[in-house]
């Protein structure tokens, strides 16, 4: 990781010093246990504040949406194929950026660590393969590929597969994973059971929007629950509301999540939506053989028509 | 027992005046149907109340009613939302609520044996109207008065009728004006408020006090012209405009820095203003 | 100062009992995460953990609450006239809940109690609600309760303050209505006579356990206008993703907005939380907005908690330090930060968060 904090800075510098961006985006030290905060970099004695490791699980595509500079930006795998995804929704230019690929290891699941922890983590320091966990009283190591978000644990896309520069080779990619094993679960419930399931899920839901904050697709400019004529949602705690906002979103964003996991990392109530959007993303993957933001020249299944896309839904 | 400060008084629509040739501003008189509510809205010209809509909720509106006028309130409404949408098609008789009066006024005290320069552009003219009639009705209390007031054609002037008969009063100088006419008739001014206000605001002095109300751009433009003609930033007084809810300072929607319009203002000077964050 | 000992074997009767006449609320267990919210029926409150997820301020304020109701029926002789909604019936008790929580009452208190004007809705909550706290023995990495106003003794808001002491719970009854519920509740127990001491040992340990501070004390004298355009507030906000968590998590926001709702012939008002951190909070009908950028979002929520605040009232920075806002928000931006930025505007040569 060091490595790659190395890499990035000397990337960032030379960008910046050949004026060949006015911006880097990338992610500073957090003032918390596995939390970095995205940064923006203009001046080159800032570059230092650029870091890599285990905890830039936010989707740096998100800060792109509609920016008119020239920029550089830090993308790991997932971040790379929404930035393909805002290029071909024009929400930016190819030749505005310079990305600065990183060959992705996973991100750690800083809910799922906190929850294993005997008390309050106050560092957590990633060594190899191994993470240590320390707090008061406690330090414990656990194997690192234990410790990632689910969505990392199941990605077949840690390159980016889109880059100017690259941080180091590209890892291996994972093989044989089961990406949709918590989909069909849910698939496999009667009626009432996904009812009930999903019920539990949205519960404890405040509509903050932090999941669709966080998240690159999530960029109109009045989203539909903001607008008053017509209003499609209400505003309050009603459950109707919140899924309805939930399922929404979820739809609004078939055929283009990429399942970085942003929304699921942002929300302070630990609310796991992701499968919703990775229902959609399975039934594009298997309707079309569909998988977001791997390539420039091919567009979204949902923004085109072939003559041999399955007809099964019709009746 | 606490009053609600969130129940509006029960209102019928009494008369509905479509004021402008787009048809988009009415004026809606009400009368309270509970006896005794109307002692209860006591109000100052400048303020402001919510109108209520059962179903469909609530705007803030100036009040263009002057407290001279007995027996009603009226409320001048652009169509642009949800609520005014729903208040443009209801019709006389119908019942709905009214929440006020909210917010400061102009400040009458401080205005007593001055001039006053009243300058308003488009639909913002309501408090202003209120006012006029105000200052009409104690007419011995002020100094010299004058109105400048445009709107984009002779038809989007609000209070047609009302302002005809101000022309010809002489206890009051009128300088209408709009933007542009292909009126042949038309027998007053043309040309922006800026450029009227330049050409017929009377000499700043400390006892000259000019009320601003009007869209955004129009301000922006006519403060350059009164500061050029003298005018202290005590003596320029302007009412404001924010997104709000609660109307009584709680629900923080309209504060601008530490005030809210809906309370602190909506009216202020502009050297309170100078002082304030330009949110709004 | 009376204080009460309150056997833990005592503690779930003693509940039992209370219920009768108090809707009772407190931190519960919700799938991993422990929430401020209404016990169930016999449901203890759980008070193992640090602080809850959401504060306390739903049980006075909650996140949706309806105003009045109404009928849209033209044919009723009372259509379209808005009734207000009736009070809850019985008072409530916060058991359980954090002296930080606790405090920000009071502070929100400032704005819904105005001299002028009541918000009767939270006022009537407010004045129905008994605060039973439980001392923070062991307070987290990211309170700072102590630089801001309170502590983890704080009595401010209290009626009653509670101190775990092992096998029994010592009660430091603070108010006539703290005393009425641990009555309602059955517990008479006169507690030993060093309790007292118990309680100032007890602060002085936890008050040594917190190690995270702000820095308030220049806020008041630097002017409004030189912060409000200090050059610092790109770099806060260019992380800010403008969501709802910092403020719906926070105990001391207030902001709101109020809805109409209308089913079949039936209508509510109601008004929901809101945050300063929506654009479409400060939207105009014309399209105009006053605060259309998320920088000067950011730069609103920081100057009205560490600035406004400050001035219209005179009595410190509109935050308890309870840390909810750092822990949660996605992407860590931290008011310790911010405020030390703030209370150094103009000293610091070099105004940097990083």
């Amino acid at each position: 990781m060091i490595a790659y904090t190395d890499k990035i800075r000397d990337i960032a510098r030379r960008l910046l010093k050949d004026c060949r961006v006015e911006t880097v985006i990338g992610f500073r030290n957090g003032s918390m246990p596995m939390m970095n905060e995205p940064c923006f970099i203009k001046n080159v004695d800032d570059v230092d504040h650029l870091i890599w490791d285990g905890n830039c699980g936010i989707n740096l595509a998100n800060y792109l949406t509609n920016r008119t500079d020239k920029i550089a930006v830090v993308a790991k795998g997932c971040d790379s194929r929404n930035i393909v995804t805002h290029i071909i929704e024009n929400k930016i230019k190819r030749e505005q950026l310079v990305i600065i690929g990183v060959p992705c290891k996973g991100m750690l699941d800083k809910r799922r660590i906190k929850a294993m922890a005997p008390g309050e983590v106050t560092r957590v320091v990633e060594d190899g393969e191994s993470v240590r966990v320390c707090g008061a009283g406690f330090e414990k190591t656990y194997p690192r590929k234990d410790m990632l978000q689910a969505n990392c644990a199941v990605c077949i896309h840690r390159n980016p597969v889109i880059y100017d520069e690259l941080v180091a080779d590209p890892v291996p990619e994972q093989q044989n994973v089961d990406r949709y094993e918590d989909v069909r679960a849910i698939e496999a419930m009667s009626a009432e059971e996904k009812w009930t399931y999903f019920e539990n899920l949205l519960a404890p839901c405040i509509r903050c929007y932090a999941c669709r904050n966080a998240c690159p697709l999530c960029y109109c400019p009045t989203c539909f629950v903001d607008e008053s004529t017509p209003q499609w949602v209400g505003k309050s705690q009603n459950p109707v509301d919140v899924r309805t906002f939930h399922f929404l979103r979820a739809y609004h964003c078939a055929g283009r999540c990429t399942d970085c996991g942003s929304c699921e990392r942002a929300c302070p109530m630990g609310i796991n939506m992701r499968v919703f959007t990775k229902k959609l993303e399975k039934e594009a993957f298997e309707q079309w053989g569909w998988e977001a933001g791997l390539s420039l020249d091919q567009r979204p299944p949902l923004d085109t028509y072939r003559p041999d896309d399955p007809q099964d839904f019709m009746k | 027992m606490q009053p609600n400060p969130y129940l509006p008084y029960p209102v019928r629509i009494d008369e509905i005046t479509v004021e402008t040739e787009d048809k988009n501003l009415k004026t809606f008189k009400f009368t309270f149907l509970n006896p005794g509510d109307e002692e209860k809205f006591a109000y100052h010209p400048g303020q402001f109340a919510e109108l209520s809509i059962a179903g469909k909720g609530e705007i803030p509106i100036g009040i263009a009613s002057s407290p001279t006028e007995k027996g009603f309130v009226k409320f001048t409404v652009n169509k642009v939302g949800v609520v005014s949408t729903a208040l443009h098609n209801m019709k006389v008789g119908d019942v709905m609520g009214i929440r006020g009066p909210l917010g400061n006024w102009y400040p009458w005290e401080r205005l007593e044996g001055k001039n006053v320069v009243i300058i308003g552009g488009g639909f913002a003219f309501t408090t202003l109207r209120s006012s006029i009639i105000y200052m009409l009705a104690n007419r011995q209390r002020f100094g010299q008065i004058h109105v400048i007031y445009g709107a984009r054609t002779p038809g989007m002037l609000l209070y047609r009728d009302e302002l005809a008969a101000w022309e010809a009063r002489d206890d009051i100088h009128m300088h209408i004006t709009v933007d542009g006419t292909n009126d042949p008739n038309w027998k007053y001014n043309v040309g922006f408020v800026p450029t009227i206000t330049d050409q017929k605001a009377p000499e700043a002095d400390a006892d000259t006090y000019a009320i601003i109300c009007g869209p955004p751009i129009m301000i922006k433009f006519t403060q350059p012209v009164l500061d050029a003609r003298g005018y202290g930033h005590d003596n320029i007084i302007m009412s404001l405009e924010n997104r709000m809810k609660c109307g009584i300072g709680m629900c923080s929607h309209c504060n601008v820095g530490q005030f809210f319009v809906c309370k602190d203002g909506p009216v202020f000077t502009l050297a309170q203003l100078n002082g304030m964050p330009k949110e709004y | 100062m009376k204080y009460i000992r309150i056997d833990k074997a005592q503690w779930a009767q003693g509940l039992a009992a209370a219920e009768k006449a108090y809707r009772l609320f407190g931190p519960v267990r919700e799938g991993a995460m422990l929430n401020f919210a209404a016990l169930a029926p016999g449901q203890a409150p759980d008070l193992d953990g640090l602080n809850t997820r959401m504060s306390a301020r739903s049980v006075v304020y909650p996140q949706s609450e309806i105003l009045f109701e109404y009928t849209v029926d033209p044919n009723d002789p009372d259509g379209n006239v808005l009734k207000e909604a009736p009070a809850p019936a019985k008072p409530a008790a916060a058991v359980g809940i954090r002296p930080c929580d606790a405090y920000s009452f009071l502070l929100v208190r400032r704005n819904f109690d105005a001299p002028d004007v009541k918000d009767v809705y939270w006022l009537r909550n407010y004045e129905a609600t008994t605060f039973i706290g439980l001392a923070c023995d062991h307070p987290g990495s990211t309170c700072f309760c102590t630089s801001a106003g309170c502590g983890p003794y704080s009595e401010q808001g209290l009626d009653v303050l509670l101190q775990d002491a092992g096998d029994a719970y010592l009660a430091k009854i603070l108010t006539d209505k703290g005393a009425a519920f641990l009555a309602a509740a059955g517990w008479f127990t006169e507690a030993p006579a060093d309790s007292e001491g118990c309680f100032s040992a007890g602060k002085e340990a936890a008050e040594a356990k917190i190690t995270s501070t702000v820095e308030t004390d220049r806020l008041a004298e630097i002017p409004q206008m030189a912060l409000y355009d200090a050059n610092f507030w790109e770099d806060i906000a260019f992380s800010c993703i403008n969501c709802g968590t910092c403020t719906y998590l926070c105990p001391t926001c207030w902001c709101f907005d109020i809805q109409d709702e209308v089913r079949g012939k039936h209508g509510i008002r109601e008004r929901n939380w809101d945050s300063c951190m929506f654009p479409l909070f400060t939207l105009h009908g014309s399209g105009h907005n006053p605060r259309g950028q998320k920088v000067q979002r950011v730069r609103q929520r920081f100057m009205h908690k560490l600035k406004y605040y400050v001035d219209k009232y005179g009595d410190g920075i509109q935050c308890v330090g309870c840390g909810r806002c750092i822990q949660y928000c996605p992407v860590n931006i931290d008011i310790r930060k911010v405020c030390q930025l703030m209370n150094r505007f103009g000293q610091d040569a070099a105004c940097k968060v990083a």
